[in-house]
């Protein structure tokens, strides 16, 4: 049955999530303007503040799903703030997701509570995976693979523990001829050359790998299947398939930033005694309330979208589409909701005295990493007309 | 617990009325918009349907089944999909009927309802709207004083659907500080009902404008007796209504370019393979799920009884802009063809900006 309300155990649980994203928010401006700093894996307040995590396991009848939870508390946690959290949890780079989905029972086991980074893009290859110039070549007397090339905007890059990343066994086999390795810190050959400098999400850990003559074990091959699949068998689908709720993620990381910024735009606008109510006529209204109105529509929407992916996803349904919308929804939405809040609130939206400007950079990578808005509407335009890459690209 | 899940029922419903709308509405919208007039035939089919009876009470002639505003959402978006005048006309009287069915005293729900229950389709409308330009529903110039045991109503009200055969009219007034709903036949004395409207879109629907010149109706012609009535909820109610038509004409204009986009070639290639054609229809994908999860949510709280007044605004507001961009769109992808009547895009087009402007026309 159609359903947005939340059981009292996941109400307390998000409230829980909130009360703890405020205390985080507390150290934002610091670890903005220290962009080289690290913030701690826990706050001096962390333990007041017990972890949700138990709390959240427990489903029961009338609880969310999982996921559909998990995209609750990532808005939650990052309208606290993107990077700083009371603790920072074990487990959940990017990199746990491919393992998760990808990974054999045995290397699941095996890496258990590390945090993994993934490692997709390269200096010449962004949106097309499908160009990867990193390869890995077996060597048969060791039983290892050898990886060398350069991988950049690596999320969590500098403090994971590890790395999956995207090598190619044949570059002349496309993308059939990509797999994932999983290549643990230590190993030889692979250097964190760098953390990078950037516009948003400043303290946040995004570095560059270089890899020389990297030897991993022959079974850190992500699901182990060294064969090469025939072009178009699907192979690649399965690759690909990580992004089904890393997608939904990363957009809900983009609308907990953007909640708080209506939040924070809502709080002067009451202040400066605008009444912001909802049941008078759009035509009666003034051109800042009905703007304010319009974004958090906007906001509300992708929000929807968000959690439709994430329940499907619960369900067990198909929801590469939906990953899609969400992200594209979300990309969009937030850039447009951070302008328009700084528009609303002109000087006080740029003053670096509060977090308004800080949330209008943050959010700004949303529609860029794990796929761009543009290359979130191929894949949309592609199965609305049932096209494949060949037709549409 | 968040759930997208429909039930069983809904499923078949909205299956049964997708059917509907493409087999029966459909092929008669382009012929009732031309002609400005409604197919008589396919409202008396809908009222077979029961889209209204059945949610009545028994007591009162109807079905008895419990009414679910999510279930009249998917109904509605389906017929919308079909055409947004028949689905307008067909579940404008629903607007009225359910007002008192929800807020109506046990002597207004025995003297309105059974009309609803009976053999023929039976017209009634909400008459929410006004002329003039900065419309707002929570500040009316339609106004009833009291006047010993009675309501003097004085004002005027547009857009009234169906305002050339409704038996009654639900006329919202401000009484003072507050909003009032009140009965009004039709042969009121000082009720002056206009031709109909001629408007842009939903041609086929008569709409009219009603002028009250201290019309007198009796004390109990107020809905919900002396109690008076949640208006909010009634408003909120139209709003939701409307958000989910919007959505149809949506998903109609999608659904209409895919296949065309596909078909149509320039330059060697169909240009549905062109990234400055497939983007935006990629967009108006997004757009109109957007438009239906918003619905859908403030459908939802109006089904459990939660105040539902922001949701139901964000989400009318937000389907009048983006089916207004949607329905754009469609007659962009089709070219000089969206411009021409024999394709239907001209008409969403108009429909899609005509629906952004009623407010109160229907209700769940």
């Amino acid at each position: 049955m159609i359903d947005f309300t939340l059981s009292d155990h996941d109400q307390s649980i998000l409230d829980r999530v909130r009360e703890q994203a405020l205390i985080a928010r507390k150290y934002a401006r610091h670890y903005d303007e220290n962009e080289h700093e690290f913030p701690p894996d826990e706050l001096p307040e962390a333990k007041d503040h017990p972890s949700v995590m138990k709390d959240l396991m427990q489903r029961g009848e009338g609880d969310c799903g999982i996921a559909t939870l998990g995209m609750l508390i990532s808005m939650g946690e990052t309208w606290g703030d993107y990077s700083v959290r009371i603790r920072i949890p074990t487990g959940a780079g990017l990199g746990n997701a491919a393992l998760s989905a990808a990974g054999t029972p045995e290397q699941k086991k095996r890496w258990a509570g590390l945090t993994l980074a993934m490692a997709i893009t390269e200096p010449g290859c962004g949106s097309d995976p499908s160009q990867v110039q990193t390869t890995a070549v077996l060597d048969e007397a060791t039983d290892e693979w050898v990886i060398n090339g350069e991988k950049i905007f690596v999320t969590t890059g500098c403090r994971a523990q590890g790395v999956v990343l995207w090598a190619t066994l044949d570059k002349s086999a496309g993308r059939a001829g990509i797999k994932s390795f999983l290549v643990e810190k230590e190993t030889p050959g692979f250097v964190v050359a760098h953390k990078e400098k950037k516009l948003g999400i400043r303290s946040d850990d995004t570095a560059a790998l270089v890899f020389t003559d990297c030897r991993v074990p022959r079974t850190n091959l992500l699901g182990g299947k060294e064969e090469i699949p025939k072009a178009g068998s699907g192979g690649f689908k399965g690759v690909m398939k990580t992004f089904n709720m890393t997608r939904p993620g990363v957009a809900a990381f983009g609308l907990g930033m953007a909640e708080a910024a209506l939040d924070f735009t809502r709080g002067q606008l009451e202040e400066a005694g605008l009444d912001l109510g909802y049941g008078s006529g759009t035509a009666s209204q003034s051109a800042v309330v009905d703007r304010f109105h319009r974004l958090e529509a906007n906001f509300e929407a992708a929000r929807l979208t968000i959690l439709r992916a994430a329940w499907l996803s619960d369900q067990g349904q198909p929801n590469n589409m939906e990953a899609s919308v969400c992200k594209a929804k979300g990309g969009s939405a937030v850039r447009e909701i951070t302008q328009g809040c700084i528009e609303i609130l002109g000087p006080l939206g740029i003053s670096r005295e509060h977090l308004l400007e800080k949330w209008f950079r943050d959010v700004r990578i949303t529609d860029i990493y794990e796929g761009t808005g543009e290359i979130q509407r191929m894949i949309i335009a592609r199965t609305l007309f049932d096209y494949t890459r060949a037709d549409l690209s | 617990m968040i759930s997208f899940q429909l039930t069983e029922e809904q499923e078949v419903v909205r299956e049964a009325m997708h059917d509907f709308a493409e087999q029966v509405v459909r092929p008669v919208a382009r012929d009732a918009d031309e002609e400005s007039k409604l197919p008589e035939e396919l409202l008396a089919q809908m009222h077979e349907l029961g889209l209204i009876a059945t949610q009545l009470p028994e007591a009162h002639g109807g079905g008895g089944e419990e009414r679910s505003p999510v279930t009249l959402a998917l109904v509605l978006e389906e017929l919308a999909w079909g055409d947004a005048a028949v689905a307008t006309a067909a579940l404008a009287p629903a607007a009225f009927a359910f007002a008192v069915a929800d807020a109506g005293t046990e002597e207004q729900k025995r003297e309105l309802l059974p009309l609803f229950c009976g053999e023929s389709f039976h017209a009634a409308a909400l008459a929410l709207v006004e002329p003039g330009p900065l419309f707002d529903p929570s500040a009316l110039s339609t106004h009833a004083e009291a006047k010993g045991d009675t309501f003097v109503l004085s004002g005027a009200k547009s857009l009234v659907p169906l305002g050339d055969r409704a038996s009654h009219f639900l006329v919202i007034a401000a009484t003072g500080e507050s909003r009032d709903a009140f009965v009004v036949p039709r042969d009121a004395s000082g009720l002056t009902i206009s031709e109909p409207e001629k408007n842009l879109g939903l041609k086929a629907v008569p709409t009219t404008t009603l002028e009250l010149e201290a019309v007198e109706v009796p004390a109990e012609a107020r809905l919900g007796g002396a109690g008076g009535s949640d208006v909010q909820r009634l408003v909120n109610a139209a709003r939701v209504a409307l958000a989910t038509t919007m959505t149809g004409v949506s998903r109609a204009a999608l659904d209409f370019c895919v296949p065309y986009a596909k078909d149509r070639r320039a330059f060697d290639q169909a240009i549905a393979q062109k990234q400055g054609v497939a983007f935006p229809m990629a967009e108006m994908h997004i757009e109109t799920e957007s438009q239906r999860w918003l619905a859908w949510k403030a459908a939802s709280e109006l089904e459990r009884g939660i105040d539902c007044t922001r949701s139901a605004h964000l989400a009318r507001g937000y389907a009048a802009e983006k089916s207004m961009w949607i329905a754009d769109q469609g007659v962009q992808t089709l070219g000089g063809h969206g411009f021409i009547r024999e394709h239907p895009v001209e008409m969403w087009y108009r429909n899609a900006r005509t629906l952004s402007v009623l407010e109160g026309t229907l209700a769940l």
